[in-house]
């Protein structure tokens, strides 16, 4: 049958469990040592874990959007990985609950009572309150879960019926579903990340954590899809040419990211506004500063240099290396974004900030898994013609058929 | 009839960008090395199936690059540091955050000069002459039709075999191409 041949490997599972088993354990860790010693650290840890890996379900997400409406055969191939991403937002509603619990702990805008900084503060507080960010919260997730709930839904339905009024579908509410994802994803940035040091603010923050995501989404869905291509069905269907054009939108991500990253510093520093410039002395001050060089280096120079090269990007293992690569340093930098809000003297680095994120990742894998092992790995409207139910309208509009031959 | 070392080479007419894919790469399959491809628009996978080779173009745009990036950096050091130096807002003299925007511009433009001239150079381009135009059916290969050209200068061509072969691949017609 061909419906098994393109079924994820049997050691998906294998990982899954794994996956879920670490995932716990290291959640149960941190939340036993929190509860008992250091209520703060854990919310804290808690928080960069939970940002970090809700990026990676919005990146898929927004990738997903992004190939319904561009097209193409790269996206097509690897839909299945965004969907699995993107699906992974309804795990992570249930783990917002210890971040909507932690709140008072977290923001200076949620304690009660008067604050150090009465004067500024007051500003804020009419969007900047626990009520408010909560329903906001609640209007993000209804929107995500909605997009990746319609998203994955109408895809199976094509599987299953080779309708391509389901194709027409998922490209029309791709359209305003990436536009309001983008927003969304500003005002989440904005209520959950920027407004730990509510006196600072910047316009174009939002901006880069949505590159951020988009980067964190596309390197993930690229690591695990060329692991999953490396033997079985997949390896003889995926070319090179496949992670040649990952590589290029990877490359591309990157650029656009160093840009609008760049463009922050660079008006923060021309600017050079007291309460503009906190956030980067905050950030560049005690053994903070080997943190951001480490990601100019690791997230900038040399992804951007390694993914100049053809022969790079065709090898889909150092393809797969660079990914985690920059996955780590993505890890690094959702770090560089929420800890030195605590620790402005100097570098602090607590063991739950490597664990949480270990906790969050591990049940993120499972939920990542057991969604991939659900359908077929390949859309069953993309195998054409040896397939019954393949679709000649679908076919000829993301032109498919030469590529998966070769 | 014209002998094999008389003409440039064979010239295969085609209808469709799927025909004249499907061509190359049965020319390349039969073992042909030495061909080219003139279509009216890009075809996906064409570049690969005439044999692309790794061309020294991306070598000399990314040089061309670290040049006009270096350039832009000394000219700013020089100009801000060394002999115009202004105070401004109290930031250091070398102020690099402000440098970054020139010199992004001036690698891309020097990285991009250079990918053109370095392309025109290797493709000894401008070229006023050059022997398909001697088919007169060529004259499409700007409006709706695709040529595939198996040059006389193959190790594997031979006039009646490569046209043989041609024909079999279904074209529109095969003309022989005058150098």
């Amino acid at each position: 049958m061909i419906e098994d041949v393109y079924r994820v490997p049997e050691r998906v599972r294998r990982v899954q469990w794994t996956a879920l088993v670490v995932g716990l354990v290291a959640l149960a860790i941190c939340v036993v040592y929190g509860f008992l010693f250091d209520h703060a650290q854990f919310f804290r840890s808690y928080l960069l874990a939970y940002v970090y890996w809700l990026a990676v379900s919005l990146g898929c997400l927004g990738m997903l959007m992004l190939q319904h409406l561009s097209g193409g055969v790269w996206g097509s191939a690897i839909r299945r990985l965004f969907e699995a991403g993107a699906a992974t937002l309804v795990l992570m509603l249930l783990l917002a609950v210890p971040v909507a619990l932690g709140l008072d702990e977290l923001y200076t805008w949620a304690r009660p009572g008067p604050s150090a900084h009465p004067e500024w503060l007051d500003h804020v507080r009419p969007y900047l309150n626990v009520n408010f960010v909560l329903i906001r919260m609640a209007g993000y997730f209804v929107l995500w879960i909605g997009l990746a709930y319609l998203l994955n839904r109408w895809s199976g339905a094509l599987d299953g019926s080779g309708d391509p009024r389901y194709s027409w579908r998922m490209t029309r509410i791709s359209g305003p579903g990436a536009a309001l994802c983008v927003m969304s994803a500003l005002f989440f940035s904005t209520d959950m990340v920027m407004s730990l040091e509510p006196e600072w603010y910047s316009t174009i923050f939002g901006f880069v954590f949505v590159t951020d995501a988009l980067l964190e989404g596309m390197a993930l869905s690229v690591a695990a899809f060329a692991l999953l291509s490396e033997s079985g069905p997949l390896s003889e269907v995926i070319s090179p040419l496949y992670f040649l054009d990952y590589g290029k939108i990877l490359l591309g991500i990157i650029v656009f990211w160093s840009y609008v990253g760049f463009s922050q510093l660079l008006i923060i520093w021309i600017g050079n506004l007291p309460h503009e410039v906190v956030w980067y002395v905050h950030r560049s001050s005690g053994g903070w500063m080997w943190v951001a060089m480490a990601m100019l280096i690791f997230m900038f120079f040399l992804p951007l240099l390694v993914l100049l090269s053809r022969s790079f990007k065709r090898s889909r293992r150092a393809l797969a290396t660079l990914c985690g690569l920059i996955l780590l340093m993505e890890l690094v930098r959702v770090f560089w974004y929420v800890e030195p809000s605590f620790h402005t003297d100097g570098f602090y680095l607590h063991w739950m900030d490597v664990v949480a994120p270990i906790g969050i990742g591990g049940v993120w894998i499972s939920a990542f898994c057991w969604w991939l092992r659900r359908r077929p790995v390949l859309p069953l409207y993309l195998v054409p013609r040896r397939h019954p139910r393949s679709v000649e309208e679908i076919e000829s509009r993301i032109g498919v058929a030469e590529n998966a031959e070769r | 009839m014209i002998a094999g070392n008389e003409i440039y080479g064979l010239m295969a007419e085609f209808d469709s960008d799927r025909d004249i894919l499907l061509a190359a790469r049965r020319a390349q399959e039969a073992g042909y090395t030495r061909m080219d491809a003139c279509t009216p628009h890009p075809v996906e996978g064409l570049a690969d199936a005439v044999g692309y080779r790794k061309t020294r173009v991306p070598v000399i745009a990314l040089s061309g690059g670290a040049i006009g990036g270096a350039i832009a950096l000394l000219l700013l050091y020089w100009i801000n540091v060394i002999t115009y130096p202004i105070n401004v807002g109290g930031r250091p003299m070398a102020s690099w955050p402000a440098f970054i925007p020139p010199t992004f511009e001036l690698t891309v433009l020097c990285a991009s000069l250079a990918a053109l001239f370095g392309m025109l150079a290797l493709n000894r381009l401008p070229q006023p002459y050059h022997p398909v135009f001697n088919v007169p059916e060529f004259e499409r290969a700007t409006q709706d039709r695709f040529f595939l050209v198996i040059e006389a200068s193959d190790p594997r061509f031979d006039v009646e075999q490569t046209r043989r072969f041609l024909e079999s691949l279904n074209p529109l017609g095969v003309y022989d191409v005058e150098p």
